[in-house]
């Protein structure tokens, strides 16, 4: 199969189908929508299930009966969508049964805006549900990484019976760009060996997320901690520019480590010896490359659509060793190439040490930048 | 003398039904209602390909009773969840056992849209009037006047509104094709709502849309009241509240001799 130019958020759904996806469920949200509706189109001529649901709640947990079925099965939503969701991801985390869930944020908090953004870093690395559970987290940065990356989500979700949050923003979802479908994946002929499917010549099955003894849900938290423990040894995913040499980082994921790279390669035209590190597994976190390039570079950048989710995550793992800087714009503004080009250029060029917060010092450069105080 | 007589058998545990205790409270109609569902589901011959949605409530171990393949909702969502499993097995037979706190209050969107779309599941609905898992919270269902933990003077309808009788609404729907409210107070009635739990899931398995019965159920812990006494309480307040009848009944259904 060659190149096509792809909208983000059909191209995303037609590799959730070609990754064996047999059940979507979702409500309409902008940006996410046209996901729902090519679903709503392709689906059935498939002969596979799609349901638009009566709301969010509904549709997280048609997601979360139809993945105790052992089928590939997903949703996909926007941050107020997310929300409302939460109660599901929880009992599909505590059930342990595999689901696929791409959020394609916008402003926030509330209903905000229809704006790209990375607001929602907290709540899906983080968990977002109540309970003690892990979900992963993928945040591609193009419609091909997006393509590559779900059907990867469908992987994962069923090597470890865990949740998986694809996490891209309105730019991602609305943008046309060149890329590859992969090829229509056969669907599997038999259920793994823990679905419900009718009790017909074995014994029973319950799946549920109820352990009502302490002692048993401790067991289970255990084996989720574990399995997790497991993941963030095997599915750690980063991408690099320009690292090899780099005496300063940029770290950013998603649009904002995709703008950075832009700037990177400006900055390396003007001889600044810098490069940019992107996590692509948000969860599990990068924790020992980055710790690598704790050690190399001089001064760090993070570079983020929301308030400094990830600079907390970057700072616990610097933990002091080089100065983190943070540049950040909010409310769905997308940082242009140069504002990150003026940012690389100034921590280049400053040699004393962060003084005190990086987050404090940011917001006295972005209020300059947006002309005015909150 | 004694004329010695071949045994034959009168009664046994339904093969859909496990052997487990149940945690029910004495006098708790809830066991009879399972016990419904199991005979329905052997006589029928769905065990094998039956997947039950428990609810949460006092409930929520249904799966532990009964001898099939379950799952266990979320408050409400059984509705939701027996969607998605019927989406992807439409041969099979799905059905969901639910409160009314969970099925007529929390649940209420997911019950509506699930007739509305005509989801070809059945659902077995205990209206017991509270909520008996949290300890006798006021339901929507509740009666006015009828003191709860949380209406302690009794239910003022100016201040906590009316009683939602859902089976009424809920025939409403064009995607319904079976709505009908039974109640397990007495031998005769318990005889009406089997039949009426067969008709549900013969509408499922003829594919003829959303099936409900809804069931009056006895509460006699969060009642405060013997198990007689909330037999009665049925008899005399719950039926002249939610009356007994067939709302929807599919031709194809009503011809049907059960
Ligand atoms: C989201 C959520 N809210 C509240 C509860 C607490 N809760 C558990 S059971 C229940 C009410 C159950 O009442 P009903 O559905 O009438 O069933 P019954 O126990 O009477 O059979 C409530 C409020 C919960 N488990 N989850
Ligand atoms: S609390 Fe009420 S509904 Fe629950 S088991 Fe006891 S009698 Fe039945």
């Amino acid at each position: 199969m060659s190149k096509q130019l792809l909208k983000g958020n059909e191209a995303f759904a037609e590799a959730a189908i070609r990754a064996g996806c047999e059940g979507f469920f979702g409500y309409p949200i902008t940006p996410s929508t046209e996901f729902l509706e090519y679903m709503s189109r392709r689906m059935p001529e498939l002969g596979r299930a799609f349901v638009q649901a009566e709301s969010e709640v509904a549709a997280i947990n048609m997601v979360y009966g139809a993945a105790c079925t052992g089928k590939r099965v997903m949703t996909a939503s926007s941050s107020p969508g997310i929300s409302l969701m939460m109660e599901g991801i929880s009992y599909i985390a505590g059930t342990e049964v595999p689901a696929v869930i791409v959020n394609v944020m916008r402003g926030g908090p509330g209903l905000g805006n229809i704006a790209p953004s990375q607001g929602d870093y907290y709540q899906m690395v983080k968990g977002g549900g109540h309970g003690d559970y892990f979900p992963i987290v993928l945040a591609p940065a193009s419609v091909q990484e997006a393509i590559d990356y779900i059907s990867l989500a469908f992987d994962l979700a069923d090597k470890y019976r865990s949740i998986v949050h694809v996490v891209v923003d309105g730019n991602m979802g609305q943008m046309m760009e060149p890329a590859e479908l992969p090829p229509m994946r056969p669907l599997p002929k038999t259920a793994p060996d823990w679905a419900v499917s009718g009790a017909k010549g074995r014994p029973p099955r319950a799946l549920s997320s109820i352990y009502i003894n302490p002692y048993d849900e401790e067991i289970t938290n255990l084996r989720l901690l574990k399995r997790w423990l497991e993941i963030e040894k095997n599915e750690v995913r980063y991408a690099e520019i320009e690292m090899e040499d780099a005496e300063y980082a940029v770290i950013g994921f998603g649009t904002a480590g995709r703008v950075a790279s832009s700037a990177v390669r400006a900055a390396r035209q003007e001889g600044i010896k810098v490069g940019l590190f992107r996590p692509i597994t948000l969860a599990p976190f990068p924790k020992q490359r980055l710790k690598e390039i704790a050690r190399q570079v001089k001064r760090i950048l993070v570079v983020e659509m929301n308030s400094g989710m990830m600079l907390d995550d970057v700072t616990a793992v610097v933990q002091g060793r080089v100065p983190v800087e943070f540049y950040g714009r909010m409310g769905g503004v997308t940082p242009f190439p140069d504002e990150i080009l003026g940012e690389i250029r100034r921590v280049a060029s400053n040699a004393a040490p962060v003084n005190g917060n990086a987050r404090e010092e940011w917001i006295q450069r972005l209020e300059t930048i947006i002309g005015g105080q909150a | 003398m004694t004329t010695s007589q071949p045994a034959t058998l009168v009664y046994q545990r339904p093969t859909s039904f496990s052997e487990a205790t149940t945690h029910y409270c004495p006098g708790c109609t809830h066991g009879i209602a399972h016990r419904l569902v199991a005979e329905v589901l052997d006589e029928m011959g769905l065990r094998e390909k039956a997947i039950g949605v428990a609810p949460v409530g006092c409930a929520v171990f249904a799966y532990n009773y009964f001898n099939l393949d379950f799952v266990e909702a979320a408050h409400g969502r059984a509705p939701a969840m027996a969607t998605g499993i019927k989406r992807v097995l439409p041969e099979n037979t799905v059905f969901t056992y639910q409160g009314d706190g969970d099925l007529a209050s929390i649940g209420m969107a997911e019950i509506m849209h699930a007739a509305a779309r005509g989801e070809n599941i059945t659902v077995i609905f205990a209206n017991n009037a509270i909520y008996g898992m949290t300890g006798g919270q006021m339901a929507p269902t509740t009666l006015p006047g009828m003191k709860t933990t949380s209406s302690p003077y009794g239910r003022d309808v100016e201040l906590a509104g009316y009683p939602i009788r859902v089976s009424e609404m809920l025939a409403t729907m064009e995607g319904a094709g079976y709505v009908v409210r039974a109640s397990l107070h007495d031998p005769a009635h318990i005889r009406k709502a089997k039949k009426a739990i067969r008709r549900a899931f013969e509408t499922q398995e003829r594919g003829l849309g959303f099936a409900m019965v809804e069931l009056l159920s006895s509460c006699p812990t969060n009642w405060k009241v013997t198990p007689n006494e909330a037999l009665e309480f049925i008899a005399k307040q719950m039926v002249p509240a939610f009356p007994l009848g067939d709302f929807k009944v599919h031709p194809e259904i009503a011809k049907l001799r059960v």
